[in-house]
């Protein structure tokens, strides 16, 4: 029983992350949205009993992606406004 | 409320592709073309999943144990780490075009000059 | 078109795709209630017959071993064309090897996290190779543990100066390391080809239950797996961090 309560709690949570994902933006803030989405995605591969996803989920998700759109955001700056 | 998590999945694209549609800025647009592609996550692992079974990990549990399905695990999780190798092809090609064009507004990267 | 235009075109036809979707998904089956007769096969065999207690490696590297391929080298492909893509073009000026936006003063990084880093590197290679070696045992393999072994040179580089960086983690040996995982699934492949007849086909003797050595090529594949997903991504981390890419040049 808690386990269903468990999953449709998680199941709106993601809904309502992916809707804080879309409507930020300024791609700086959603850089970090983006990595608790990723969080949020991984704990519900965690509840829905898929361990190995969650795995790659939480590495990719909230370290590798945020991270690499800093990284091309950074690079963009770096050339400045007009080139 | 047990089709929550197909609503959850077409919920997930829907958003992505409105955010994909009006956003402004490149680098918006690219994120959104990685939410929509959390929502296939979500409807995969809705499919393989069974009421009441356990993960399909047989180390510590004896191996006739009901199990959920793992041929849709074994799906999402290459998926995941090619997900984030096209994002960082994608972010490539959008730094390229700030180069050449100066600017990563959508509405005014229209047509092909120079 | 403007804007609002573009706004309304997207309401419609968001409201025949959600319709769509509507249909698509009443008539399946509820949350849970699924019949899978494949995955209970799988389930079924995976411990007696391949040896292997984690059934979703077993279905990435041994049942369904061929499509892992093609999917690593989409991973592959990705990360040449990024590589390509940020590649220094021959009219830019060499820049001076500091992230410095205009008019900004970067300030300079913590002692804090300087020690925190070099604290954690060696753990999360272990933890990397841990996950990579165990992949047949429990939740882990070549894909994971590759991923966080790609985390370690982002730590080197947030600890150490940009020179020391620079001769510790040569772009080359990186670029090397990934080939080599990508050749070794192919070899290990024509292995089964030589001396079974069948492409990826199982020829090592099947270990123990439970151990390293269970699941006979599976041990092998996760290797070269680990090696490339970890070598490419962390090149494509690599190489968004401006300074490495032309090495020719300097």
């Amino acid at each position: 029983m808690t386990e269903k309560i468990l999953q449709y709690l998680i199941l709106v949570f993601v809904a309502a992350g992916a809707t804080g994902v879309v409507f930020t933006r300024n791609p700086t803030s959603q850089a970090i949205v983006v990595s608790f989405y990723g969080l949020i995605l991984a704990i519900l591969f965690f509840v829905f009993q898929a361990p190995d996803v969650a795995l790659s989920q939480i590495v990719v998700g909230a370290l590798a992606l945020p991270l690499m759109i800093l990284l091309a955001l950074a690079r963009i700056k770096k050339q400045g406004p007009k080139s | 409320m047990n089709y929550l998590p197909y609503a959850v999945a077409a919920w997930l694209f829907l958003i992505g592709l409105y955010g994909v549609v009006s956003s402004r800025h490149l680098i918006h647009l690219i994120i959104c073309v990685g939410v929509i592609q959390s929502s296939s996550y979500v409807l995969l692992l809705s499919i393989g999943y069974k009421t009441g079974r356990v993960a399909p990990i047989f180390s510590d549990i004896p191996a006739s144990t009901p199990a959920v399905d793992p041929v849709m695990q074994a799906l999402m999780l290459t998926d995941i780490v090619v997900e984030v190798t096209v994002m960082a092809l994608l972010l490539g090609l959008a730094v390229q075009i700030h180069k050449r064009h100066g600017t990563l507004n959508p509405d005014r990267l229209t047509g092909i000059s120079g | 078109m403007t804007r609002a235009v573009r706004r309304i075109l997207f309401l419609v036809a968001g409201a025949t795709l959600a319709w769509t979707f509507f249909l698509a998904y009443s008539p399946m089956p509820p949350l849970g209630s699924v019949q899978s007769r494949y995955g209970d096969a799988v389930n079924a065999i995976t411990v007696p017959e391949r040896h292997i207690t984690d059934a979703v490696t077993a279905v990435n590297f041994d049942i369904r071993g061929f499509d892992t391929l093609g999917e690593e080298f989409i991973l592959f492909t990705s990360v040449l064309g990024t590589v390509l893509l940020m590649r220094r073009q021959k009219d830019e000026p060499a820049g001076d090897h500091e992230d410095k936006a205009p008019g900004r003063v970067i300030p300079r990084v913590s002692d804090a996290i300087r020690v925190t880093s070099l604290a954690l590197v060696p753990v999360t290679i272990l933890f990397g190779l841990y996950i990579v070696t165990h992949g047949q045992v429990s939740p882990g393999g070549g894909f994971q543990g590759g991923v966080i072994l790609a985390s370690a040179p982002v730590l080197v580089y947030l600890c150490a100066e940009y020179k020391e960086f620079r001769s510790l983690l040569p772009l080359r040996l990186v670029a090397v390391a990934e080939c080599i995982g990508a050749a070794a699934y192919i070899l290990v492949g024509g292995l089964g080809l030589v001396l079974g007849g069948i492409f990826l086909q199982n020829v090592l003797p099947l270990g123990q239950n439970g151990s390293i050595t269970g699941g006979g090529i599976v041990a092998l594949i996760d290797l070269g797996v680990g090696m490339e997903v970890g070598g490419g991504l962390s090149l494509a981390l690599l190489v968004y961090l401006e300074e490495l890419v032309e090495e020719k040049e300097e």
